[in-house]
């Protein structure tokens, strides 16, 4: 794992991979049809809470469910229309603005087959590809550039997963190579990461609470407008510390979409954005996840405008291991839930709707009486991108890339 | 074993060694402290080290590149001045060109002569940086590999209070811990004190390489040249401790008993260039006076006689014992037992293992609370430890240790690295942004549940544990579990 800020030479990837496998420039089928289709997938970690992101201001039961929490399209800032039913957080007009053009779809009320609330064993189940947790030697993605491999034409320098982190992310984990870019900016230790450690010392260790409180404070003091700067009189400027997750979730991404951009660079890619978790103050059209969903919404800006030309025969699918509650807990925040939103972006997409057999939101019809209730399988959404956009076959998709899963049928129509 | 007995296998190897690893709390048993007194008797060698250079060979190899530097730089330049003349404008040319233009043009050649010196010298790389990372890496992967680390620890003690800079010698500096150090630190402390102050590295670090006797034969001819820093620092850190009772007289006398301790220059001799030598043309003839008594002897045994009744003086034994406690126990240690480690120190004419011994054996280590911050170098191992990872990258590793204030082997002053939480505490903040880097870099292959189950016996406090499982990733519950209190105090 090195610090690579270029496109690694054929060297570098063999050493990287311990062994080189070679699979043809683009799949063969798609090449076949004249295409050359891009995918890469962000997972959200620490589970994005579904309707804080996209709300279904059009359900009856919705503000009673969230109350002053609850996204509204006469809100203070509007929430941004879908439909006649579903709105977006006003954090993200760059993606209001792909699904105004059809560029952009929205699966709601969706969830992986995971039903328990452990982060960790929910991001291996959404990784792994895999029913049950705890089988993390390779993820869906890379087991899906194997099946492609298979009858290529050898160019050792043809398409390859690329991972961006200096982990390389489950996903895309596995036997085919993967390379991996590492970004220059570091990502701080997140506000939330902070908070809690502050929490924990306030329990435990009172000295190392107050050197931890005093260095929050200086971070914000400095990261506060100087004397000099034209002062915002913005009610929702974002906090300081959300300055450098933006520029990260930016850099990020659009790194990866210049990689994947590249005539002779990969193909599929991988990443993760962490921060999610949003247990305490949430927030809802201002506060923790309008900063993240604005960062992530930078992030899909860095993405269409890297990727240029090949944006065109681009998708992206965002996901996360699961919802958070429906209901407000008790320290204005949501705790880990079930069913929640999925994004697709790309100019491959055939969008502009949100896609969901919408479960409702009465006591009866949340899960467990407590999540919005997954309607869909994230499984037959990410088979139907795989089989539509990259050609893996059917059958390779319900024993190999997602195994027992021949009961989910891939969803038709998401691929222009 | 009992949860008590896993909790003070814990305390043991927080306090005392390394920090858990794989492994650990099984290979401590159910007697602790019999295991880290079991520890003492392994030999203390750094087999991997066998191929580095001597601290002689180092400090030969580095005058040797900046000999060949200077020479390379020299010659550049006057090739550069060479050419100049030769594409000089003719004597005819230059009547038509303006003064001005010709002043300009000297100055052009000046620059690019200087440059090109500046090239020259630079092709050849100071060869002290590889040697300072290699050494480096093989004492961090000691610690790291160390089943228990009470050893490691030991020799990490003594470094930082026998610490020269790498700042200024930086070649030397692993070889120095591993020749001065490292081979007598379960040793006696006059072996210790004798080994270190003799050392090229601390001569030059302590500026004696020059300390000359007004009455020697090189101080008449050059007209004198006492340096009382070496003198006083033994004194002051190395033995006595500061306001022990000795006078500046005692300074001025030892500084001249310890004239003519320097080196072989190193370009002077290629097999012993960079070694110790006692220079009798810089020593001050005759006898001193320190401390109250008379030192008659003419040569090296006169230093050597000194530093022996100051490694036996009884404010050696307390400021030893004081110094050993703050480290391992508490900021204020015990006077209790404080006192216990001074009198072994003095009952076995400064048996440091005995004084180990006696430390690890004593209730009173083991009752203070968990009230000692780690230093970083530590805390970072101790972190690195809960993985099994037990190779590093020094480059990383240094970079983490000075953006965490404990650069490895350059301390600011002779005093070495402080031992108590104030100078440690308002740097832990910056120890959040090194977790959450390390957590992102090994989250692939380290499990935060793993850790405090089969690492720590989950002998550790139940709000880390629930801070960990609620944790959104495994990259936050790392640096959670890596920041948590249980891993900064011990």
């Amino acid at each position: 794992m090195g610090f690579v800020d270029h496109l690694p030479t054929r060297r570098e990837l063999l050493v990287g991979s311990g062994a080189l496998f070679a699979w043809s420039q683009m799949p063969r089928i798609a090449r076949a049809e004249g295409r050359d289709p891009r995918l890469l997938v962000i997972v959200l970690r620490g589970a994005l809470d579904g309707l804080g992101a996209v709300a279904p201001v059009g359900d009856p039961d919705w503000i009673s469910l969230r109350g002053d929490r609850a996204l509204v399209l006469d809100g203070k800032p509007p929430a941004l229309p879908l439909d006649a039913f579903f709105a977006l957080n006003p954090a993200m007009p760059n993606l209001h603005r792909l699904y105004k053009s059809g560029k952009a779809a929205i699966v709601h009320a969706v969830a992986t087959p995971y039903r328990e609330r452990s982060h960790f064993d929910g991001q291996d189940v959404l990784e792994s590809g895999l029913v049950k947790p705890g089988m993390t030697s390779s993820g869906w993605l890379n087991r899906a550039l194997l099946a492609l491999e298979s009858g290529g034409r050898v160019d050792p320098r043809g398409s390859r997963a690329l991972g961006i982190g200096s982990v390389t992310p489950l996903v895309v984990r596995g036997s085919a190579p993967v390379m991996t870019w590492v970004p220059q900016k570091l990502l701080p230790a997140s506000e939330d990461t902070q908070s809690r450690l502050l929490d924990l010392y306030q329990h435990t260790d009172p000295k190392l609470a107050t050197v931890l409180q005093a260095r929050m404070k200086l971070a914000s003091l400095s990261g506060a407008p100087s004397a000099g700067d034209v002062m915002s009189d913005d009610p929702t400027l974002a906090p300081p510390g959300i300055a450098r997750v933006r520029a990260y979730f930016a850099d990020a991404a659009g790194t990866a979409a210049r990689y994947l951009a590249k005539p002779d660079g990969p193909r599929v890619g991988a990443m993760g954005f962490v921060g999610w978790d949003t247990h305490i103050a949430e927030g809802a059209a201002s506060g923790q996840l309008y900063n993240l969903l604005g960062a992530l919404d930078g992030a899909f800006a860095a993405i269409e405008s890297n990727m240029g030309e090949a944006w065109g025969e681009t998708v992206v699918a965002v996901v996360t291991e699961f919802g958070r509650t429906a209901r407000i807990n008790g320290t204005q925040g949501t705790d880990h839930g079930t069913g929640t939103v999925a994004f697709l972006i790309g100019g491959g997409l055939a969008g502009g709707r949100v896609i969901a057999d919408w479960p409702g939101l009465k006591p009866a019809q949340l899960f467990e009486d407590r999540d919005l209730k997954p309607t869909t399988d994230l499984r037959a959404v990410l088979k139907g991108l795989l089989r539509d956009h990259l050609r893996v076959e059917e059958k390779v998709l319900a024993d190999a890339v997602f195994p027992g899963s021949a009961d989910v049928k891939p969803m038709g129509g998401l691929v222009a | 074993m009992s949860n008590s007995a896993k909790a003070e296998a814990v305390l043991a190897l927080h306090r005392f060694g390394m920090g858990p690893r794989p492994g650990s709390i099984a290979a401590l048993g159910s007697d602790p402290r019999a295991a880290l007194i079991a520890e003492l008797d392994r030999p203390l060698v750094l087999a991997a080290a066998a191929s580095l250079p001597s601290s002689a060979k180092a400090y030969r190899t580095v005058a040797d590149a900046n000999a060949r530097r200077t020479a390379r730089a020299k010659q550049a330049q006057q090739q550069a001045k060479k050419q100049q003349m030769a594409s000089a404008p003719t004597a005819a040319d230059d009547q038509a060109q303006p003064q001005l233009q010709t002043q300009g043009q000297a100055g052009q050649e000046k620059d690019a002569a200087e440059m090109a010196a500046k090239q020259a010298a630079d092709a050849i790389p100071d060869p002290g940086r590889p040697m300072y990372l290699q050494e480096a890496k093989l004492r961090t992967e000691a610690a790291l590999a160390a089943d228990i680390g009470f050893a490691e620890r030991l020799v990490w003690f003594w470094s930082n209070h026998f610490c020269i800079s790498a700042n200024r010698i930086q070649s030397m500096s692993g070889a120095y811990e591993r020749e001065a150090v490292r081979a007598n630190a379960l040793g006696r402390f006059v072996d210790l004190l004798l080994a270190v102050e003799g050392h090229p590295a601390m001569l030059f670090y302590l500026d004696n390489l020059g300390s000359m006797g007004a009455n020697s034969t090189a101080g008449i001819n050059r007209s004198s040249g006492l340096n009382e820093n070496f003198a006083r620092e033994i004194m002051e850190l190395h033995t006595l401790g500061v306001r022990s009772g000795y006078t500046q007289d005692d300074v001025i006398s030892f500084a001249n008993v310890m004239t003519g301790w320097t080196l072989v220059p190193p370009g002077a001799d290629p097999q012993h260039g960079g070694e110790f030598t006692f220079n009798p043309r810089l020593h001050e003839p005759g006898g001193q006076t320190v401390l109250g008594k008379r030192y008659e002897q003419e040569d090296v045994e006169q230093g050597r006689a000194v530093l022996r009744d100051l490694a036996a003086h009884p404010a050696t034994a307390t400021h030893v014992a004081t110094k050993l406690a703050r480290h391992f126990v508490a900021d204020e240690p015990p006077p209790a037992l404080v006192e216990q480690m001074a009198k072994v120190f003095r009952d076995t004419e400064g048996d440091l293992k005995q004084v180990a011994t006696l430390m690890v054996s004593s209730d009173e280590a083991w009752r203070a609370p968990p009230s000692k911050l780690k230093r970083p170098g530590e805390w970072v191992v101790g972190m690195v430890r809960a993985t099994g990872i037990t190779q590093v990258d020094p480059v990383l590793y240094t970079g983490g240790q000075q953006l965490l204030g404990e650069p490895l082997w350059r301390p600011p002053a002779p005093k070495g690295y402080p031992d108590d939480e104030a100078s440690w505490i308002d740097g832990v903040g910056r120890r959040l942004d090194v977790a959450n880097n390390f957590a992102e870099r090994i989250t692939g292959m380290a499990d935060p549940q793993a850790i405090i189950e089969d690492v720590l016996a989950s002998q550790i406090a139940p709000e880390v544990k629930q801070a960990v499982g609620r944790a959104e990733s495994r990259q936050q519950a790392l640096a959670l579990l890596f920041m948590s209190a249980d891993f900064q105090r011990r």
